[in-house]
């Protein structure tokens, strides 16, 4: 029995022992709607540094910040910025580290699928239950030569808590005071109309199901699944294709009005070439980091990812960060610190 | 649950308890002690989690507890960006979708059981029989699927209009055809529930000693009399707790339900429109809660399903205790 258990522990210690002496283990947890560009990231970043490695739990955005509050992760994620409250109540000042932008797109199921073009207002009085037929005169007028029909508009949403809910409610509560007023915006809200679909695939799938539905998805599902998506007028008038260029050019277009923390709401933005319903989607840690050795593998990777670490995003459908904003988060990796030391080597 | 629910079919179905002898003997023996230790140990730790469990949700229901008392019993809106928070629809959802799978299943269920157990020639009995236990093991997320693309397009197109032409009077039936709703959620699980009221039924039968048979046909009872008044009576209580079985997996039912209910929190009439139960907004939202009311409230509604549970064995049992008169002079 004795000897079992030497001969059972040498083994153990004997497997575990080289490794973890060599590598730096980094734990992070949250968001679900960047998980794989975050894993391609993880995965490629071995072949740069190949004594870090990491490990991340895409648990949802609330799950993340609530473990990176109480510092059980070395960092978390989020597609919806945390409010003020909950950073007091974290007990370090925590930093908004923006990743790669999302974008969410308008599907239909109408007969032929023709190209449609949608205003914010249609858009939000759809979603608030005030435009119930296909062929009401503010849709007909915004697309001329297309024939809508008599049809009433089954209204799709997402029943789960997501941030590609927090995207398109944060639109809505943009370009429409009412929906702002007897709606608002978070992960899951009080849906005026419509049916719940769980995931991107529950919500692609109902309206693939159901002639005259119209729902909101994600850009790359979309795009993966080839679904018909609309036009939306932007805040400079234009109608936009969701797409990658068009996404980040959102970002482009708020970058000269970009708060220090990144904690800004993209949708809506200035420029022409904006796609109007587009977000960010953050990386969140500690300004002050608690461990040197951690600290340091961790700001590396953010240099690496802000960077070279781009260019994997737009073949899995996430649109790149532009250049003004990778040059304000240059600044902002350079204040990541342990003890007052700044932790990136100089460039 | 579902170990209760077997062990009270087979109970019922006739097993008895060793004789005291037996287990008086037991107490000379170290290897039998130890086993009894064991076992005792083993039975105790059911209900401490179950105990545990209890302890762990009420704790982490006291946030919502106090700020909504009583009054989340009785309010339907469920807003989490004004942290208002209500479980009507829910519990509507949970015991009307349950309601309307066993309304489907029992009928179905049983009469498939009496069918393998009694009727059916014997070389049907056991491929029949391996295909139910078959169907029982597939996984809910595939009953989901199915429910989104086969079921869903055929109740909108086929079966709700013609139940809202025909029985369109009843507010049953009224509304537009979306096809997920409550119907749907009532047909998903009706068909997750069949196979385990089939299979444990049909073992509550065959445990029907033949002699039981034998005299009701001595008595010049007809076939279908054997079963009715021999058979089933024989084996109710062991049929019911198949049925409770069955409820349970329908009270706790989240993949598939989530996928074809329509996650609406409404109280509706029509089985038509969406709906909504505690474990589908547990499933949905728990997640990307963000603030502590809002998970406080949703483990709230855990609790409250943890309840209703709770409640609705425990009413069922009451009602075959309540009937069981009747069995126990049968048997004796």
């Amino acid at each position: 029995m004795k000897t079992w258990i030497a001969a059972l522990a040498l083994l153990v210690t004997g497997s575990l022992a080289p490794g973890a002496a060599a590598q730096t283990l980094i734990n992070g947890a949250g968001a679900t709607f960047p998980y794989p560009i975050y894993s391609k990231w993880f995965d490629a970043y071995t072949r740069v540094d190949p004594e870090v490695r990491f490990n991340y739990q895409s648990i949802g955005s609330g799950g993340g910040i609530k473990q990176i509050s109480s510092r059980t992760v070395d960092f978390g994620a989020t597609d919806g910025p945390m409010t003020d409250e909950q950073l007091k109540q974290a007990p370090g000042e925590l930093l908004h580290i923006p990743t790669v932008l999302g974008a969410d797109v308008v599907t239909y199921n109408l007969p032929g699928s023709p190209k449609l073009r949608f205003t914010p207002d249609v858009i939000a009085d759809i979603f608030l239950g005030k435009i119930t037929k296909w062929n009401d005169a503010r849709l007909t007028a915004a697309n001329p030569g297309v024939t809508l029909p008599d049809q009433p508009i089954v209204v799709v949403h997402r029943s789960d808590g997501s941030g590609t809910t927090y995207i398109w409610v944060d639109y809505l509560s943009k370009v429409s005071a009412e929906w702002q007023q007897k709606v608002g915006k978070g992960t899951s809200v009080n849906w005026p109309v419509g049916l719940g679909g769980k995931g991107n695939e529950g919500v692609a799938g109902q309206v693939k199901n159901t002639p005259g539905a119209l729902g909101y998805v994600e850009l790359a599902y979309a795009a993966k699944n080839a679904l018909p998506v609309a036009l939306v007028r932007n805040a400079a008038g234009k109608f936009i294709e969701p797409t990658i260029e068009s996404t980040t050019a959102a970002a482009a277009g708020a970058a000269r009005s970009m708060p220090a923390d990144f904690r800004v709401s993209l949708t809506n933005p200035p420029g022409d070439e904006a796609y109007p319903i587009a977000s960010f989607t953050w990386l969140l840690l500690y300004r002050e980091q608690p461990d040197q050795a951690k600290g340091r593998a961790i700001v590396n990777f953010l240099w690496w990812m802000s960077h070279e670490g781009q260019k994997f995003a737009a073949d899995l459908l996430y649109a790149p960060l532009p250049r003004p904003v990778v040059k304000q988060i240059e600044a902002r990796i350079k204040e990541i610190n342990y003890q007052g030391k700044p932790l990136l080597a100089a460039r | 649950m579902a170990s209760s629910a077997v062990h009270g079919a087979a109970t019922a179905a006739g097993l008895s308890r060793p004789p005291a002898v037996h287990r008086r003997a037991a107490h000379r023996n170290l290897g039998d002690r130890l086993f009894r230790l064991l076992l005792r140990a083993a039975g105790g730790t059911v209900l401490l989690l179950v105990v545990g469990l209890a302890v762990e949700m009420i704790v982490g229901a006291l946030p919502a507890l106090r700020v909504f008392g009583w009054r989340f019993l009785v309010t339907s809106v469920w807003d989490p960006v004004a942290e208002h928070f209500g479980a009507v629809p829910f519990v509507y959802g949970t015991l009307l979708s349950s309601l309307l799978a066993l309304l489907i299943a029992v009928p179905l269920g049983v009469g498939a059981a009496i069918y393998l157990a009694e009727l059916a020639p014997g070389w049907v009995r056991p491929p029949v029989a391996f295909l139910v236990e078959l169907v029982a093991a597939v996984p809910s997320v595939v009953y989901g699927l199915w429910g989104i693309f086969v079921l869903a397009p055929l109740l909108r197109t086929w079966v709700q209009p013609a139940l809202g032409k025909t029985l369109g009077f009843l507010p049953l039936f009224q509304g537009p055809p979306y096809g997920v709703g409550m119907l749907a959620a009532g047909i998903v699980l009706a068909i997750m529930v069949v196979p385990f009221i089939t299979a444990v039924s049909r073992e509550v039968l065959l445990a029907v000693p033949n002699s039981q048979r034998e005299a009701a046909l001595a008595l010049g009872a007809t076939r279908w009399e054997t079963t009715r008044l021999a058979v089933l009576r024989y084996g109710r209580s062991g049929i019911v707790g198949a049925v409770l079985l069955g409820l349970g997996r329908a009270l706790g039912e989240t993949m598939a339900v989530t996928m074809v209910i329509g996650n609406r929190p409404e109280v509706a009439l029509s089985l038509f429109a969406p709906g909504y139960t505690m474990a589908s907004v547990i499933a949905n939202e728990f997640t990307e809660a963000t603030s502590d009311l809002y998970l406080s409230a949703l483990i709230e509604i855990g609790l409250l399903l943890f309840v209703v549970t709770v409640a609705v064995n425990a009413l069922a049992r009451l009602l075959v205790w309540s009937v069981g008169g009747a069995v126990k002079t049968v048997r004796e």
